[in-house]
């Protein structure tokens, strides 16, 4: 199913040796633990009209109690942050922003990326290409 | 440039949560009739913006416990063929998503794997060993959240 959502039940029937019914049964125990979602529409942002792809990594000031809270929560305004991560190691956060061109882009950049509060330290890395995006795990 | 209205983007952010919903149903929700709606979901695919399905699965329940990003520089830029690391990359099945960047890195990689002892074997055996790769960097990731963008 992950390598192709659009496969019918019949025909993943037949792929695993199940019956149509037995194998219903199986997605469906999947689907109520949450282990399965979807499938969702992946959106093609360029197809869209944002040429721009900008991958912000962000340091916090540390010494503020709720720089990451209050950091995220003000994040989540921007429309046009598509992702939000956290993690461990040099980078604190990382932001996806997409832009219609580079104007547009600075604008965002100027009046809303760098009012987000506690910020220590900004580094950015510019999208050329996507070479693999299925997602997918080595099941 | 292609237009696109507010029914459009509303359609996209709909299907961007949950794509097995019907035209119909969509259709409702947006204020079409059914054939309408189809027509503009079949419209928005046949002009790439919807580029496809993807499942949503929970890693953890399925046993993989930890996401690293890697930042990685190519050593020796010009000697290595870009395609050929690429290439090599991209067949790692334990590296979800290739992105080519300009900046500080060269290519920032996802990786998945089962536990860190795990993400080091795949560090040390399949990625560090190939040819050019200079300076990595890695991030473990400790939480994502995908926002629905500008729709």
């Amino acid at each position: 199913m992950q390598a192709d959502p659009t496969l019918g039940g019949s025909e993943l029937a037949d792929r695993v040796g199940l019956s149509a019914a037995r194998l219903s049964r199986r997605v469906e125990r999947l689907r109520d633990q949450k282990i399965l979602r979807g499938p969702r529409a992946v959106i093609n942002w360029r197809a869209l009209g944002y040429e721009v792809e900008v991958s912000l990594r962000v340091t916090l000031d540390k010494t503020q109690p709720r720089a990451f809270d209050d950091f995220i929560e003000a994040a989540r305004a921007i429309r046009e942050v598509i992702e939000i991560q956290t993690f461990v190691g040099r980078v604190d956060v990382r932001l996806s922003v997409i832009a219609r061109d580079m104007p547009h882009y600075q604008g965002i950049y100027r009046d809303q990326i760098l009012a987000l509060p506690h910020i220590a330290d900004i580094e950015a890395l510019m999208h050329v290409a996507r070479i693999k995006s299925d997602e997918s795990l080595p099941l | 440039m292609t237009e696109f209205d507010e029914i459009d983007l509303t359609l996209l952010r709909l299907l961007a949560e949950d794509a097995t919903q019907s035209a119909g149903a969509l259709g409702r929700e947006v204020g079409l009739s059914q054939p309408a709606a189809w027509r503009r979901i079949k419209r928005l695919t046949d002009l790439g913006v919807i580029a496809g399905r993807r499942l949503d699965l929970d890693r953890e329940a399925l046993g993989f416990g930890v996401t690293v990003f890697l930042g990685v520089k190519l050593a020796t830029k010009g000697r290595v063929s870009l395609d050929d690391f690429e290439r090599a990359v991209s067949a790692i099945p334990e590296v979800q998503t290739v992105e080519h960047v300009l900046g500080l890195y060269d290519y920032r990689l996802r990786v998945v794997a089962r536990d860190i002892a795990d993400f080091e074997r795949v560090l040390r055996r399949r990625i560090m060993t190939m040819p050019g790769v200079g300076d990595v960097e890695a991030n473990v990731l400790l939480s994502e959240e995908r926002r629905p963008g500008p729709i």
